[in-house]
């Protein structure tokens, strides 16, 4: 199993969820972050004096999967996405050791 | 008695009354998430304070008979307001204490706007025995040389007032007082941790918002209640205080535009500030017009002014000083050039052929209460930081002055958890029960 963790750009929440459901998967968990690549921040301004506000507002998809689905989930979500404008965000994948779902106790695969 | 003007200036001192919890949801706008409370408190405490000082003596020290060459009245003719609760002791055609009552409220802003030079980091304690000394040393006195004028509550009255200065709602006595007071504690307590490098940005622009909207609401008390009377005078005054702060809302937006290429909300709201605060001594002797061109000039000065802080390096936190020193002299500054004989004032400024004798004074009587009222400021700041300490420590103030001072947040942010915290007395937690810890309860 695989956890895909993928720092997408607020707006395109809508499609990557709905390009995910299409392709059948399950259940995923979403959050507010914030951050920065290459992208920085923005500047505001109070009263003449300027702020660079350098942490982005993002949404953070994580997504358990099954090895097999790997490759085609992290595909779906990219292109989903992708905007082609700095600050598109990132996607990585980890190894998961364990998954169990809480009401019924099955664990591994199973429990996606 | 005149029961019509009575009711005006009773309203007119109601209205005066609400700028001060304005000014704290102006100044608590500004601030950051973890001060807004404190900042509130500043303005809170200096009326309740100075709420019982006026009534105590402040009252008498201002419009008591003056003893001697119009620096002071005398604090014992009217203390604890005695000899004035008769319906026959009149002031003009009011109550005595419909007039004290309106000068009450004049008296706990006037404190109230020193603290916006102070956010993030006066122990509240310090602040209240500030606000005490220096109504007491610095205000009262000041008052009574520019609102007590002779024979109107006592026979002798204060020097400004009785040398022909025009300040008709106390551009001098509340502005320029109030901003040289901001400056000097600026400079005594020392610039916040982080400023200038660290973003301390107003965390609620919205009551930023809220409280400039009460400040101009209240602030037709101020000026219009000034006449006290409802008179054309009052209407005057009430027409050039809004057609002047309509005006310095434009002029500072359009100054930020063309310098910052925004127009902001926080702009507009200290737009109409400024504006308000230039109109103040000039509002009874003005046109609706050239109220229209100090409003502009004091919105597009002020703004300049703001930037000041950070080239000379005083933190004038929410800046008193570019505001209400700058914006107080201007006002005061601009009787002289744009006075005409047509306004209930009937005086003519320079403008209008009246030479130049009224604008000298004034520039005196501007400049006079600025230097008065720093150098005093000063010696009276330092003497707290020196003694009880005037400022909390460097640790606290990066914890948040609320949760030190106040032992409260401003905001609860509805965390899912309630912040993990539990009400004192509660049941504890559970013993921890984890394999480190040695119990054999759990199952591996």
């Amino acid at each position: 199993m695989k956890l895909v963790t993928a720092i997408i750009k607020p707006h395109k929440l809508d499609d990557v969820k709905s390009a995910l459901e299409a392709y059948g998967i399950q259940g995923l968990t979403i959050s507010e972050s914030s951050g920065y690549g290459r992208q920085r921040g923005h500047t505001e301004v109070y009263r003449g004096a300027e702020y660079t506000v350098d942490l982005v507002p993002k949404v953070r998809v994580e997504v358990l999967v099954d090895d097999v689905d790997v490759h085609d989930v992290v595909e779906v979500v990219v292109k989903s996405a992708q905007t082609g404008r700095i600050g598109d965000g990132k996607v990585w994948t980890q190894p998961v050791d364990d998954v169990v779902r809480v009401r019924t106790g099955e664990h591994g695969p199973d429990a996606l | 008695m005149d029961t019509g003007d009575t009711a005006w200036v009773l309203a007119s001192a109601s209205l005066v009354l609400l700028m001060t919890p304005g000014l704290a949801l102006f100044y608590g706008g500004m601030v950051r998430a973890k001060s807004v409370l404190n900042m509130m408190m500043m303005s809170f405490g200096a009326m309740a304070l100075i709420g019982v000082l006026w009534v105590l003596y402040g009252f008498s020290v201002a419009f008591g008979n003056d003893v001697g060459g119009g620096w002071l009245g005398d604090p014992f003719e009217y203390f604890g307001l005695k000899g004035l609760l008769g319906a026959d002791h009149l002031v003009g055609t009011l109550p005595a204490m419909a007039f004290v009552g309106f000068q009450s409220a004049f008296a706990i802003i006037a404190v109230a706007l020193i603290s916006g030079a102070i956010a993030d980091r006066a122990k509240f304690g310090a602040w209240m025995v500030f606000a005490g000394v220096w109504a007491t040393l610095v205000y009262f006195p000041v008052a009574h040389w520019v609102f007590s004028f002779d024979g109107v509550v006592s026979e002798v009255g204060g020097v400004i007032a009785g040398w022909g200065v025009i300040d008709f709602a106390g551009g001098t006595a509340i502005h320029i007082n109030a901003g040289a007071a901001g400056l000097a504690l600026a400079i005594v307590l020392g610039k916040r941790r982080g400023f200038g490098r660290e973003p301390m940005r107003p965390h609620n622009l919205p009551l930023v918002m809220l409280g400039a909207g009460i400040l101009w609401f209240g602030w037709f008390g101020f000026n219009a209640g000034s006449a006290t009377a409802a008179n054309g005078t009052a209407a005057v005054a009430w027409v050039n205080t809004l057609a002047a702060t309509s005006a310095a809302v434009l002029g500072w937006l359009v100054t930020e535009k063309v310098r910052d290429g925004h127009a902001t909300s926080l702009g507009g709201a200290s737009g109409a500030v400024a504006g308000l605060v230039a109109i103040t001594p000039a509002c009874s002797a003005l046109t609706p017009v050239t109220s229209i061109v100090v409003g502009i000039l004091a919105g597009v000065l002020c703004a300049l002014a703001v930037g000041l802080k950070y080239k000379l390096g005083y933190d004038d936190s929410l800046d008193v000083v570019g505001v209400h020193l700058v914006g107080g002299l201007w006002g005061t500054i601009s009787i002289g050039l744009f006075a005409t004989a047509d306004a209930p004032a009937a005086t003519d400024g320079l403008f209008y052929g009246g030479g130049a004798g009224l604008l000298g004074k004034q520039v005196v009587a501007g400049v006079g209460v600025m230097l008065f009222s720093f150098v005093v400021t000063w010696v009276i700041g330092t003497v707290i930081q020196k003694t009880m300490g005037f400022r909390i420590d460097e640790e606290d103030e990066v914890a948040g002055i609320d949760q030190v001072v106040h032992a409260e947040s401003g905001y609860d942010w509805g965390t899912l958890t309630g912040g993990g915290g539990r009400v004192a007395g509660s049941p504890a937690r559970p013993t921890d029960a984890r394999h480190t810890s040695g119990t054999s309860e759990v199952s591996a």
